[in-house]
């Protein structure tokens, strides 16, 4: 295939609850260190939840972080770590030509939350409602602020898929680069879902909601014992580029991006059903032009939840009964669920592996539901494998989004 | 007595913590001595009415140009809270 019609990652930026750059992310997930911690959620108390640390002020002003948004300062410290990591001349890149596509679960809950309870505790005065409001609440909001931060005048807008989210950002990339749109893509998720009241009443009215008096316990996905989802936020965002550019000024070149799909359920809102997941993977796998046996690793979406992680246990099984040579992990364990971030984070963690060989381990699956049971499943501690050259990233998400996205080492 | 010049110095910190607020000259334009636009006139006028219950109408924004002219706008206001 012509070197025009490849697309490569060039650059990493992104925040975790356990790590704020790909070296600390991927050393925490080898050591199976968990991110997820207490956190006091507006009216219900202590919950566990994955918060990140990240520096705000690293690249943005207290005034415009002031002004924006959670969702905008996340996105915007992963921007700029990227574009960073991709060793790239900024002052000298054509920002026309440059486009931001963020996959985000949902936008606004943090500032609608926030602007009600401030009314309420000023006797319901609605002429205190901020004048911000529909600036930071808008849709393509993060991806807007990354705009102004970066002096980017190419297109921007944010990809709503609930929890595929960080893949369909990446897919969406991938795709205006195809189409030439623009020659460099700012391409991923991210989420601020845990800073919102909503996420946590909702999931636990559902009886989804991770509970554990260790909160480095709380994520389980595939253990018999777990009990839902740990609510996370967290962003990933890639610099693609088109494989010939990406040569042209010699970049170091993390990933190939050769196989992706995104297909719906039409079954429920938020229960899975495993035989489009199954599809799904599939699809992908074909476009990839590849058979199941060559997919070295598959990143599980394994939220920890009853039915999620019975249903996609089964798709994964069922789509890699062919391969003895398939290994399966997941990464919800140690970092909870970072909605939007999830796919792009997740598939980051394991992107390492190309060069160390190791297959990270999904975390806290001591006792191994009898449903769950997957081939060449890696829990709890590292395996090395050797030669890695494919991984599959699942994403799925409420409303019977699934999303699936298949990178290649790169060789030079 | 309220200090109001101090009550709008403190708002304005909050709302561009990145400014210097320590040597403003009461007669110049506020913004011509910081980094303000018209969203963080708002945001002041907003700050007032909820740190302070005084409000402030659009018609009479202009008045909120300078120190100075915030001390004289504002003072009355203040004594009738």
């Amino acid at each position: 295939m012509n070197d025009t019609q490849r697309i490569v990652m060039t650059g990493i930026g992104l925040t975790a609850p356990n790590g704020n750059n790909l070296n600390d992310f991927r050393k925490a997930l080898l050591e199976c260190r968990s991110g997820v911690k207490h956190h006091d959620v507006r009216y219900m108390g202590k919950q566990v939840a994955g918060m990140c640390d990240f520096d705000e002020y690293k690249y943005q002003s207290k005034k415009l972080r002031r002004r924006g948004t959670r969702a905008g300062s996340v996105s915007i410290y992963c921007a700029n770590e990227a574009i960073q990591d991709a060793k790239l001349d900024w002052q000298t890149i054509d920002k026309s030509m440059v486009g931001v596509y963020i996959g985000i679960t949902e936008h606004g809950n943090v500032e609608t939350e926030e602007e009600i309870y401030q009314m309420h505790q000023n006797s319901l005065d609605w002429k205190l409602w901020s004048p911000h409001h529909n600036p930071r609440t808008v849709a393509n909001s993060p991806a807007g602020e990354v705009t102004l931060n970066l002096n980017i005048t190419g297109p921007h807008y944010t990809l709503g898929s609930a929890c595929a989210g960080g893949n369909v950002g990446i897919i969406q990339g991938v795709q205006q680069l195809l189409l030439g749109e623009v020659d460099l893509a700012l391409a991923g998720g991210i989420s601020e879902s845990s800073q919102t009241f909503g996420i946590f009443a909702a999931f636990a009215a559902q009886g989804a909601l991770a509970q554990n008096e260790d909160p480095s316990k709380a994520s389980r996905p595939l253990d018999k014992n777990r009990n839902g989802i740990a609510i996370s936020e967290g962003g990933c965002i890639y610099v693609l580029e088109r494989l010939s550019d990406a040569k042209k000024r010699g970049a170091k070149i993390y990933a190939e991006i050769v196989g992706y799909a995104i297909n719906s359920d039409a079954t429920d809102f938020v229960n899975p059903n495993s035989e489009r997941q199954v599809q799904c993977m599939q699809k992908a796998i074909k476009r990839a032009g590849l058979n199941v046996s060559d997919i070295d690793i598959v990143n599980m979406h394994a939220t920890g939840t009853g039915t999620g992680d019975v249903n996609e246990s089964e798709a994964v099984r069922a789509a890699f009964e062919a391969s003895e040579k398939t290994f399966v992990n997941f990464t919800k364990g140690h970092i909870g669920h970072c909605m939007g971030a999830a796919g792009s984070l997740e598939l980051a963690g394991n992107i390492p592996s190309f060069v160390d060989g190791l297959v990270h381990p999904g975390m806290n699956c001591t006792d191994l539901d009898p449903q769950c049971e997957i081939k060449n499943l890696v829990i709890n501690e590292a395996k090395y494998v050797g030669n890695i050259n494919y991984i599959l990233n699942n994403s799925f998400g409420m409303l019977g989004i699934n999303s699936a996205l298949i990178v290649k080492k790169y060789i030079g | 007595m309220a200090d109001v010049r101090q009550i709008v110095i403190d708002i304005i910190s909050d709302i561009a913590p990145d400014e210097d607020v320590s040597n403003l000259d009461d007669a110049k334009s506020l913004r011509e001595q910081l980094d303000l636009d018209s969203m963080d006139f708002l945001d002041i006028v907003m700050e007032l009415r909820k740190r302070h219950k005084v409000e402030v109408p659009q018609e009479d924004y202009p008045k909120l140009a300078t120190l100075a002219s915030c001390v004289s706008y504002l003072s009355p206001k203040f004594a009738t809270v």
